[in-house]
């Protein structure tokens, strides 16, 4: 039984340590990829532009949600006028970069690992080993740079949508008057509010890609294999979102 | 070629639609805008008691209109000051030398601010120049702690003399007192 514990302590070292060594070798060959821009640009419509249409609906509804929760729990208090800087620290700091994050590993996320799992299951990616073309360097850091640059203009076209969206509820609906729900968010959202939105979501944007494509890259190549690798993605990605949005919220505080 | 065309010009919309909500993050939701289009200006010291807790950022007005920011606080040595530095928008270069500065709460629990009010002197401030008459931040704590200072030492009376009708109208001296620097900072 120990030992049996001990395999898969190791395994999961072995997991981790091969994630690291991947996402090295993706950085060594992110600066020959860029030059050749439209690959990328091929992906950033891929995971960015089609996830469009999702990341909006949801920031709309994430946004009215909050205006109609915020709007309850601050008329306890008297303090109604407060809605917009509630839902605007909400949105930029937390709600925006990881909602979006989670919603990206779903879209766009399964989309890259299934599509590397059918390269490489179709051996798609032996046949351009063999042709001496690094399949890293013209199919992976494309995808992967792609996400990278995608994930930090949804997560601000999400907290928009989502301002507005609390907006909607919070002043047209409920009657909060526009002009102190503008003023008092623009008074006490600070600069570094936004940065930390940001930064987190360009760690996410790094951590979604960077296991997708890892999933995908080395997934079985049999039918079975490419779900797994799918599946895999989407809970991989979701645990380690929150783990890393605790550990980013910690060192900004 | 068409499909690249459409596909290029999806990613560039959704590349200018990304960067356009950055922007709007960045100078629709937070009060400082952008840094680059800071319009000219021209800077004042003053020396204060105690600010409270007066920040970086904290705007500067005059008769309730926003003139300017705080920009930096510093603290006197030598004379165990604390020194204010204003950035006032070049706009507002008629204040007269002899206008003082005080430091006001915005609302009751609400972040501190500096209010100039303007003095009588044919002269100008300009660049570089002290504001000499200060009056100092209001602190609530301290209030609060003479109320209680007072009520206290006002039942500690009324015990002692065994008079119980004294302890009623007791704490309405305390009460006025606390009322009167409220008053008149609402007054100015």
């Amino acid at each position: 039984m120990f030992r049996e514990l001990w395999e898969s302590l190791t395994d999961a070292l072995e997991g981790l340590g091969s994630v690291v060594h991947f996402l090295f070798r993706l950085t060594v060959n992110s600066p020959r990829a860029l030059i050749r821009f439209n690959l990328i640009s091929q992906q950033i419509f891929n995971s960015g532009a089609l996830s469009l249409v999702i990341i909006m609906l949801s920031g709309l509804f994430v946004g009215m949600v909050l205006g109609l929760q915020g709007y309850e729990l601050l008329q306890r208090f008297g303090s109604e006028e407060a809605l917009g800087t509630a839902a605007a620290i909400g949105l930029v700091k937390e709600l925006g970069p990881v909602v979006t994050a989670l919603l990206f590993a779903g879209r766009a996320g399964t989309a890259l690992a299934s599509e590397l799992g059918l390269m490489r299951a179709t051996d798609q990616i032996s046949a351009m080993e063999m042709m001496a073309v690094d399949p890293i360097q013209r199919v992976v850091v494309p995808r992967f740079l792609g996400g990278v640059i995608a994930m930090p203009l949804l997560a601000a076209i999400f907290s928009v949508i989502g301002i507005y969206g609390a907006q909607l509820v919070g002043v047209q609906i409920m009657g909060v008057d526009s002009g102190s729900f503008w003023s008092q968010m623009r008074a006490s959202v600070g600069a570094s509010d936004i940065n930390e939105g940001i930064v987190k979501s360009l760690i996410f944007g790094v951590a979604c890609s960077l296991i997708a494509v890892y999933q995908g890259y080395y997934a079985t190549p049999t039918a079975e294999g490419v779900g797994r690798a799918t599946t895999r993605t989407v809970v991989t990605s979701a645990v380690v979102i929150l783990f890393l949005d605790y550990l980013i919220t910690a060192a900004f505080l | 070629m068409r499909k690249s065309r459409t596909l290029n010009l999806g990613t560039g919309t959704f590349v200018l639609l990304g960067f356009a909500a950055l922007l709007f993050l960045t100078t629709q939701t937070t009060s400082r805008g952008l840094s680059v289009f800071s319009p000219p200006h021209f800077d004042l010291t003053a020396k204060f008691d105690n600010i409270g807790d007066l920040k970086v950022g904290s705007p500067v007005s005059m008769s309730g209109v926003e003139i300017g920011r705080v920009v930096k606080i510093d603290f006197d040595e030598n004379e165990y000051k604390a020194v204010v530095l204003l950035r006032l928008n070049a706009r507002y270069n008629h204040i007269p030398t002899d206008s003082d500065a005080s430091i006001y709460t915005q609302g009751l629990l609400g972040g501190k601010f500096i209010g100039l009010t303007a003095g009588g002197a044919d002269t100008y401030l300009k660049n570089g120049d002290q504001i000499d008459f200060t009056q100092s931040a209001f602190v609530l704590e301290n209030l609060i702690g003479q109320v209680l200072a007072n009520f206290t030492n006002s039942k500690a009376n009324s015990t002692s003399s065994g008079d119980t009708s004294a302890a009623a109208p007791a704490p309405a001296p305390a009460d006025s007192k606390a009322a009167k620097p409220k008053a008149t900072e609402k007054a100015k």
